[in-house]
């Protein structure tokens, strides 16, 4: 299971995925990278950002749960049992 | 002109008969300002004895992550800290990509599991998944479920699987630093029951593992003994939480050297550019490879990471006049 936590530092500028301490679409607050679950309160992660050209999310971006993810040859879906389904 | 090539070009071009360990080790270790040569002369071979066409193919996990063994290289595997959940694929949406991957031109649909041979389950859900492919879309099912039993192997024939993937991944000597929890040996024999099935047997593996030149050279040889219809040519790239995810990618220049030397080796297989080539060679890497051996490619994603739009590498076909293998060519 993963462990949840709650990053320690404010909210700050990251560019990976949605800005760290604002909203995205549905509502929900980024908090985490999406490509290595680690805070982005700190400042983006350019080496996540880059390699995430090339990978599905794994990371919520809002609780940090791993999401179970599905690659199709033409997309994915990723899905966090408490934020939802996103596709690419 | 390096006294490899001219040897190269009579006895691969000229007789069809592929180069040894040693002949492949000298391509291997060819000097960056003869890699021009290795590749117009693979180039050569590909076109002589395969033809012009390219075959393409789609892959789809049905079953991902979880998986018991220790493939060093695998975000799969359920024994490392990768981020990569276990996840079933259920019918409707087999048949789906089963479809996307046909609407691109594609021939081939591979159904990939990550386990260390099927069980009952996986085996009942490819029996459902098979049956359901065959009755809505018009394309060749192959599967790579890991290790079989001789049962199995006569089943997924008569499903009408007609080639079966089964990778040996690296060379002999190299493979228990890549993994601990089965053998070469046991994947080999996997791969003898493909063969004597009648089922066409697809074998390649990664490049980057930390093999040397040399053993690189013994891979190719290794695989030039097996004689397998398809080789499919990764390049490791390297996963979060795996033992080699600090490896770096292989640099373009030696993916290419291996590319030609593989394809002189191999000169009537299907060499197949797999996953990985994204990353260690780019859009102009990829069509160098095209145009030194490659005649095979896999569009779209791979089983947990993404690859170039099928449209990008269709369109490359066609500025590169290689027509896509037709259906009805590989029936």
């Amino acid at each position: 299971m993963t462990k949840l936590v709650r990053p320690d530092a404010p909210a700050g500028d990251a560019d990976v995925g949605n800005r760290a301490g604002t909203a995205d679409d549905a509502g929900a607050v980024t908090r985490w990278c999406d490509r290595c679950g680690e805070s982005v309160a700190a400042g983006p992660h350019p080496a996540c950002a880059a390699a995430r050209v090339w990978e599905p999310p794994r990371w919520c971006a809002s609780c940090r749960r791993r999401m179970k993810v599905q690659v199709v040859p033409a997309g994915w879906s990723a899905v966090c049992v408490e934020h939802g389904e996103r596709r690419g | 002109m390096p006294e490899i090539l001219d040897q190269a070009r009579t006895r691969v071009l000229e007789n069809g008969v592929g180069l040894d360990e040693a002949g492949i080790l000298a391509v291997l270790n060819l000097p960056d300002e003869h890699l021009p040569a290795a590749l117009q002369l693979a180039h050569e071979v590909r076109m002589r004895w395969c033809g012009p066409e390219v075959e393409v193919e789609g892959i789809v996990s049905l079953k991902t992550g979880g998986c018991p063994e220790d493939c060093h290289f695998c975000s799969q595997s359920g024994l490392f800290t990768s981020p990569v959940r276990s996840v079933w694929l259920d019918i409707p949406a087999l048949v789906e990509a089963a479809k996307q991957t046909a609407a691109t031109g594609a021939t081939e649909f591979c159904i990939v599991a990550a386990v260390r041979g099927p069980d009952a389950r996986l085996m009942t859900q490819m029996r459902a998944g098979v049956a359901a492919i065959r009755e809505a879309v018009d394309i060749q099912v192959a599967a790579s479920l890991g290790m079989l039993t001789q049962e199995q192997v006569d089943e997924l024939a008569a499903m009408g699987v007609h080639r079966y993937n089964h990778n040996l991944e690296t060379c002999r000597s190299y493979f228990p630093n890549v993994v601990t929890t089965h053998s070469w040996e046991e994947r080999w024999e996997t791969l003898r029951m493909v063969r004597e099935s009648g089922m066409e047997v697809c074998c390649g593996g990664i490049l980057g593992l930390g093999e040397t030149v040399e053993q690189r050279a013994e891979f190719a040889a290794q695989l030039a003994e097996l004689d397998p219809h398809e080789v499919p040519l990764n390049f490791l790239n390297p996963r979060p939480g795996t033992p080699l995810g600090d490896r770096p990618v292989v640099e373009g220049k030696d993916a290419l050297r291996a590319i030609a030397a593989f394809r002189l080796a191999m000169p009537r297989t299907i060499l197949r550019y797999a996953g990985g080539r994204e990353l260690t060679l780019g859009d102009l890497g990829t069509r160098d490879g095209l145009l030194g051996g490659i005649n095979a490619v896999i569009v779209g994603n791979y089983l947990t990471t993404l690859g170039r739009p099928a449209t990008d590498d269709l369109q490359l076909l066609t500025d590169l006049k290689m027509p896509v293998k037709a259906l009805s060519a590989t029936l």
